[in-house]
């Protein structure tokens, strides 16, 4: 077992794997990566099971010192990568020796930063998990983000290193406007027709009051065609739940499980992870897709990560 | 009729009907167990709620279409279901004291004495019709009406784990430390919601809970032995 300190936290950094299941009829999220697509990348390179434990680190990259040779790699948003001071590559596994120390650049694109170990993070697993839930301060890292001082064990170095690089169009297409793909929501038929229109025809913002749970979007109001709230239902991630105020609100990994506002739509879960790099001030257009072309897409996305592995 | 709709591409909702009633909620009931007992690869979990199950899945393991068909298969396979009898929890509450810190704004509101309260509080059985909100936090139903109370114009920045509260015509327990207007009329000493225990949670829906006085003393004992 390796160990790192954190000599700065960044501004939120947090254990994630893909998500605490099993619990949700009980009220418990699923938490787990905003982006899963670069979570897996991130422990392919690495040789680690894909759902493997690694940090999510928003807007700030963390400064890390590891006490013990380790194997590492960054995917997700993009950002200079320092090694004792010296720049290195993003999107390739890293030969860390003990003593090393790693730190970020300011992001350049994206919004949030995918750091894994070989070995995974040696952390308790909680109801199934090591995702971080943050409001119940359950799962991850007692619970938290990470602070200055702390330090965590991770995976020894393989003895065997096996160098593995993702091809640029590995990655996932990061961009400050994104079209974004949905199926209508289950309470579509509570929206007026020039509510949905207004929907499909308009470009959203993200605002700065979105966080982990959801992001809150501002643009044009969707008009509702008798009231926006419904009795308490559950909700699946991507939900976009549209309050009596007529501003979109898309349901995200730390969402409640249930909501009480009719939804218009669910983004599709292939398109989930490119939401998970986006920040405040980034603008969406939505369009509908059909559940089979949904469906297609993920078996096509599958299909590529087993191909990457399989090389 | 029993409706359902594609939440997403990875889950469905099925969809029993448009109000809180006690038979939708046992039709819900069989209906969990019934699809549970098809043992469907592929299904991730089951998400009950008043009205509506959402069933979450891996459509690359199960293909929608494929899934709707066992979905409607469960539905008619529900009448043979033998519902279990439900459970019925007991849950200790230390009412007003030190920590029914709105039960004044509750007695000036209902016109009731603190006894009053108390014995109209504890007399009903309440059903818990689904969790959510929070983990461990249960929707109940069958409040006596005598009882409401409208939320708190000021909402609380931290009410405690444990807390018992009214809001409207709605009453609830607090399984974790959170903001909130429920007027708060006393503390249980049990945990609903820990992580680290077996079960993790007291609750869940179809139970039945029955709230109890107890004083100081027995607050402090049963406090200690979490």
């Amino acid at each position: 077992m390796g160990t790192i300190r954190i000599h700065n936290p960044g501004l939120l950094t947090t254990v994630q794997d893909l998500g605490r299941f099993g619990y949700q009829q009980f009220g418990m999220p699923v938490a787990g990566a905003m982006d899963t697509y670069s979570l897996k990348l991130a422990n392919y390179l690495v040789g680690n099971h894909r759902g493997e434990a690694c940090l999510e680190a928003s807007i700030m990259g963390p400064e890390i010192e590891f006490l013990a040779d380790a194997l590492i790699a960054v995917c997700g948003a993009e950002a200079p990568l320092l090694l004792n001071d010296l720049e290195i590559e993003m999107n390739t596994s890293l030969q860390i020796q003990k003593g090393d120390v790693l730190r970020f650049g300011m992001i350049k694109k994206g919004c949030r930063l995918y750091i894994s170990f070989a070995g995974g993070i040696d952390i308790p697993i909680l109801m199934g998990s090591k995702s971080t839930y943050l409001r119940a301060n359950i799962g991850g890292f007692h619970g938290r983000a990470l602070k200055l001082g702390d330090e965590l064990s991770i995976g020894d170095a393989p003895r065997k290193f096996v160098q593995r690089s993702l091809k640029p169009m590995d990655l996932l297409p990061i961009k400050t406007h994104q079209h974004i793909r949905f199926i209508a929501g289950s309470e579509i038929s509570r929206f007026s027709f020039e509510g949905i229109k207004t929907f499909l025809n308009s470009d959203y913002t993200i605002s700065p009051k979105s966080d982990r749970m959801g992001y809150r979007l501002s643009g044009a109001k969707i008009e509702h065609k008798d009231g926006a709230d419904i009795i308490s239902s559950g909700i699946s991630n991507g939900a976009i739940q549209v309050p009596a105020d007529g501003e979109p609100i898309i349901m995200l990994a730390d969402h409640q499980t249930v909501g009480g506002y009719t939804k218009i739509a669910n983004v599709i879960t292939v398109d989930l992870p490119l939401l998970g790099q986006m920040k405040a001030g980034d603008t969406i257009h939505f369009s509908e897709i059909r559940l089979n072309e949904a469906q297609a897409l993920l078996k096509a996305e599958s299909q590529q990560l087993n191909d990457l592995c399989n090389q | 009729m029993i409706q359902y709709f594609p939440s997403g591409d990875s889950a469905f909702l099925v969809k029993f009907g448009d109000e809180i009633s006690i038979d939708i909620h046992q039709q819900i009931r069989s209906y969990v167990i019934a699809l549970t007992a098809l043992k469907l690869e592929g299904i991730i979990e089951l998400i009950p709620s008043y009205t509506d199950v959402l069933v979450q899945y891996d459509p690359l393991i199960i293909p929608f279409s494929q899934l709707l068909e066992q979905l409607k298969k469960a539905a008619e396979n529900c009448p043979e279901v033998q519902s279990p009898e439900a459970r019925t929890i007991r849950i200790p509450v230390l009412y007003g004291d030190r920590f029914g810190e709105d039960i004044e704004d509750v007695k000036l509101h209902t016109g009731l004495s603190e006894d009053e309260i108390v014995q109209l509080h504890t007399q009903s059985k309440y059903l818990v019709y689904m969790l959510g909100f929070t983990p461990g936090f249960c929707y109940l139903g069958g409040m006596n009406e005598q009882l409401a109370t409208p939320r708190k114009k000021v909402p609380s920045d931290r009410i405690k784990a444990g807390s018992v509260g009214i809001a409207a015509g709605q009453t609830g327990i607090y399984p974790i430390e959170s903001p909130g207007g429920w007027q708060i009329i006393g503390r249980t000493p049990l945990k609903l919601f820990d992580p680290n225990r077996t079960p993790v949670f007291l609750l869940q829906a179809g139970d039945y809970l029955e709230f109890y006085s107890i004083s100081n003393e027995e607050f402090d004992q049963l406090n200690g032995n979490n």
